[in-house]
């Protein structure tokens, strides 16, 4: 992928988050619930017996006892249901996919009713949380241990909250300036900005006793094996590296990036879009309808969607994409991008358009298909790199594809090491790193209590 | 092509007479805020209602505010309903003006004048203003739970079959038309207050009145509702949640082989539905007040063409052929078949797995529904545990979904009574272990 950056974006991040910054410019797609329409809506809950819903959350909030008290307006115990199981419950409130989650599978589906609107009342209630400043747990008393924690997203979040509750000591390393992870840098600002990202790592981080390195990559400014020696035990919520590229001739051209890169600098810097009428996203996948819809919302006059498979075939949630096509989203379905290229064969100036061949059903090219879309912002959305690699030196631990391998409490196979979210699941939502962040505080809180684990 | 009814030449006649007052229909307006007036109770003829029950009148009262109090359960507001409005606070003069313009304007609907005042010279005088008003029938409001008792009126009376009677034949006595008397809830046996009607010469009863009651508490000021200022009072309770007290008190009197008089049914009916379960249970005609308050007249559309689908459906002409068809099935306990055996039957084609019936089952009955093992979330009734509560279909939130289904146990009907005189044997006891 191009080192250089397009035009249209600014070449460094603030440290902060700068009042004009491109995201601001978007509002929720999905309105809070009044309380009228959020008690309406919580009545309607069946409170089921083993519900459902609760079993498709990845963290297993009990989600009808906290609707249930969203019914009688006791809306901070259900903030307290909700954050119990799920400390990262207000942005997952906003960025789950909870069509294929708890909503997808309440039992009104199996009778044609619309399904209890969980996500909504979700964010009812921790939305309530962070207005009143709502704070429900404090930090252990201090077993003496210390875990260090490498990245800063939602798995080392909620795994350090879960740590501080059991008393152990955490300190974060983070690459970057600020805390969340994606949520901060990479969730669609429709869906959650960044401001908001970052109010509820401080809402997180108030429980206290978690110390901060930010700006600190490990492995680099710190060696792994300082990280073991000095702490008890490590948690390893790295997340995943940079976009991966398309290697194809053109692709340093400027106004070619990967698409998790521009969203962060959308969501933390202002864009000047001028020039850019026509922009491609390649790729199928959540990532790139999210990127589709930030272009489009940001004026862009037209945004393609570009793909090799079939519209019915990308591995995007159907409901987000029905979304962008609303919006004007427009989809080339079947296409390999085999270069870009500028306005002529010696022009290195700036992207013009996409050199494609079209693919058959078995995405297999199709002879003499050549044919061309015109771009003048590309963004890459093929996936990221996994950044297991980055453990490869110790002995114990197993990477695959890139992927660290953990049992199911986070344990990696070396003693002291933990680790959970994207750069195990190889990228997943929020709610699979905040519930894998807290099933290896268990782990670990296992371990650090008892004897040495071999 | 304008809509045909193809059913017009069979329509039932929806008339009614009701202790000799004759209306369109069954639906009257109880006395109570929404006939408090002529011209809103000429919005309701207008709307379909058959008859109304003017807002009792007597010495004209000063009210307080606030007078209602809703009670809501689970998001439904006025479920439940109460009030501490007192009768009539407009002066004499202005409601018999107005009770002659409605009748005049609207001759063949019931106007019943519902009454409530001390002495007998009053009761003489406000009967004869009241007739010569147009009414076509009286209603005695010896109801009232609230303000007018603690000045020996309403429910006062209504308490007292003695002076129930007393003043019932002093009413009979002065009055053309027929009278109704209408009872207080707030009493431990209905009868003996009917009975006493009848016995004062009463040619029909009305009833439920409202129910003693506080609808609830501000939790945040430590005042019951409604408040009035720093303070509250006890109220009349009434709307949807009232009905099956009301049911069966107007069964209990329909029944009665002593009494025999007509009744005006009263007390949470919302809907034809309502009204046919208190025709079925004895009621010649329905009155309806909290609905109306909460919905407004025109909810009587849907009143008067459901119940004409009913009786089309049903095969009855008249509202007279569906009066009490329910009484002969109303029975004591001791009279009902121990050996009638039922158990829950879960059809899973429409089971939605939400397995609510699992834990009120479990929790709140006896223990015979588990959630199954083979994968699916439908669950299983251990049929031999099962001892046909209805609770599990009660709580299923698909209707049809859960079928209590009769089980052949090969013992013969019977009763309790039948089992302590004549030694009838009872089948084994379910759940009993």
């Amino acid at each position: 992928m191009s080192a250089s950056l397009p035009p249209s974006l600014p070449p460094s991040l603030p440290p902060s988050l700068p009042a004009d910054r491109s995201e601001a410019a978007f509002t929720d797609y999905k309105l809070p619930l009044a309380r009228e329409h959020a008690i309406a809506e919580a009545n309607r809950c069946l409170f089921c017996t083993d519900a459902p819903c609760v079993n498709a959350c990845p963290t297993r909030i009990d989600i009808p006892q906290f609707i249930r008290k969203i019914s009688t307006d006791n809306v901070k115990g259900s903030a307290k249901t909700i954050f119990e199981a799920n400390i990262l419950g207000m942005s997952c409130a906003r960025v789950c996919p909870v069509e294929v989650l708890c909503v997808g599978a309440c039992v009104y589906n199996n009778m044609d009713s619309p399904p209890i609107q969980i996500g909504k009342l979700q964010r009812y209630a921790t939305d309530a949380a962070f207005e009143k400043d709502w704070r429900f747990f404090e930090a252990g008393p201090d077993t003496g241990k210390s875990v260090a924690l490498i990245g800063g997203g939602p798995a080392s979040l909620a795994a350090a909250h879960e740590l501080r509750r059991f008393g152990h000591r955490c300190t974060i390393f983070e690459k970057r300036a600020i805390l969340g992870g994606l949520n901060t840098t990479g969730v669609a600002p429709y869906k959650m900005r960044a401001d908001q990202s970052l109010r509820e790592v401080d809402w997180i981080l108030s429980i206290g006793g978690i110390d901060l390195q930010l700006n600190t990559s490990i492995g680099e400014q710190i060696a792994l094996a300082d990280l073991e020696s000095t702490f008890d035990a490590v948690f390893v919520g790295a997340g995943l590296g940079a976009d991966s590229a398309l290697n194809i001739p053109g692709e340093s051209l400027p106004g070619v990036v990967g698409a998790v890169q521009w969203i962060e600098h959308i969501k933390r810097a202002k864009a000047t879009l001028d020039g850019v009428s026509r922009c491609v996203v390649v790729g199928g996948g959540n990532t790139a309808i999210d990127a589709v819809r930030q272009a489009i919302g940001l004026g862009i006059p037209r945004v393609t969607m570009l793909y090799r498979g079939s519209e019915a075939g990308m591995s995007g949630y159907q409901h987000e994409w029905d979304a962008a096509k609303q919006h004007g989203a427009i989809g080339e379905w079947k296409a390999l991008p085999v270069a870009f290229e500028g306005s002529g064969p010696s022009d290195t100036s700036k992207v013009q358009r996409i050199r494609c061949q079209r693919l058959d059903d078995a995405k297999k090219p199709i002879a003499n298909s050549d044919f061309t879309v015109d771009a003048d912002l590309v963004l890459v959305a093929i996936g990221q790199s996994k950044l297991g690699q980055m453990l490869g030196s110790l002995s114990g631990i197993t990477i695959d594809k890139g992927r660290v391998v953990t049992d199911a409490t986070g344990y990696t196979g070396r003693t002291k090491w933990y680790a959970g979210g994207d750069c195990t699941n190889g990228g997943k939502e929020v709610v699979n790193a905040a519930a894998e962040g807290k099933a290896a505080a268990h782990a670990m809180h296992d371990f650090l209590m008892t004897t040495k684990r071999t | 092509m304008a809509d045909r009814d193809i059913n017009t030449s069979t329509k039932p006649d929806l008339r009614v007479n009701c202790g000799g007052i004759n209306a369109p229909n069954p639906f009257w307006l109880a006395s109570a805020p929404p006939a408090n007036s002529g011209l809103q109770v000429q919005r309701a003829f207008e709307a379909g209602w058959g008859g109304a029950v003017w807002k009792t009148l007597g010495t004209p009262i000063q009210n307080v505010s606030s007078r209602f109090g809703g009670h809501t359960i689970r998001g439904v507001q006025g479920a439940g309903f109460n009030n501490i409005e007192l009768i009539t606070d407009r002066p004499l003069e202005t409601n018999f003006r107005e009770i002659a313009e409605t009748k005049r304007l609207f001759p063949k609907h019931a106007m019943v004048v519902s009454l409530m005042v001390e002495t007998r010279q009053e009761w003489q005088d406000i009967i004869k203003r009241s007739i010569d008003a147009g009414a076509d029938g009286l209603e005695l409001n010896f109801g009232c739970p609230h303000g007018m008792c603690e000045r020996g009126m309403g429910s006062a009376v209504g308490q007292e079959p003695k002076i129930n009677q007393e003043i019932t034949s002093w009413a009979v006595e002065y009055s053309t038309v027929p009278v109704l008397v209408k009872l207080t809830p707030n009493v431990s046996n209905i009868i003996p207050h009917g009975i006493a009607a009848k016995r004062g010469g009463a040619h029909g009863v009305s009833l439920i009145n409202t129910i003693k009651s506080i609808i609830g508490v501000d939790i945040d000021r430590f005042v019951p509702e409604p408040r009035v200022g720093g303070l509250s009072t006890n109220g009349g309770y009434c709307g949807s949640a009232v009905k099956p007290i009301a049911l069966h008190m107007v069964a209990a009197l329909a029944r009665e082989k002593e009494f025999g008089l007509p009744i005006s049914g009263i007390g949470g009916i919302t809907n034809w539905r309502d009204a046919v379960e208190f025709i079925l249970l004895g009621s010649s005609s329905v009155q309806v007040c909290t609905e109306v308050m909460l919905k407004g007249y025109r909810i009587v559309e849907d009143m008067i063409d459901g119940l004409e689908n009913y009786m089309q459906e049903k095969g009855f002409a008249t509202i007279d052929q569906m009066v009490g068809k329910a009484i002969p099935a109303f029975s004591e306990w001791g009279d009902l078949d121990l050996n009638y055996e039922t158990v829950a039957k879960i059809d899973a084609s429409k089971c939605i797995g939400c397995q609510v019936c699992v834990a009120a089952c479990h929790d709140g009955a006896h223990q015979c529904i588990h959630p199954t093992t083979n994968g699916t979330r439908v669950p299983i009734v251990d049929e031999s545990e099962c001892v046909g509560c209805n609770l599990c279909q009660i709580v299923c939130p698909v209707p049809g979904c859960i079928t209590m289904q009769p089980v052949t146990n090969g013992y013969q009907p019977a009763t309790w009574n039948q089992h302590v005189h004549d030694g009838k044997s009872l089948r084994p006891k379910k759940g009993a272990h």
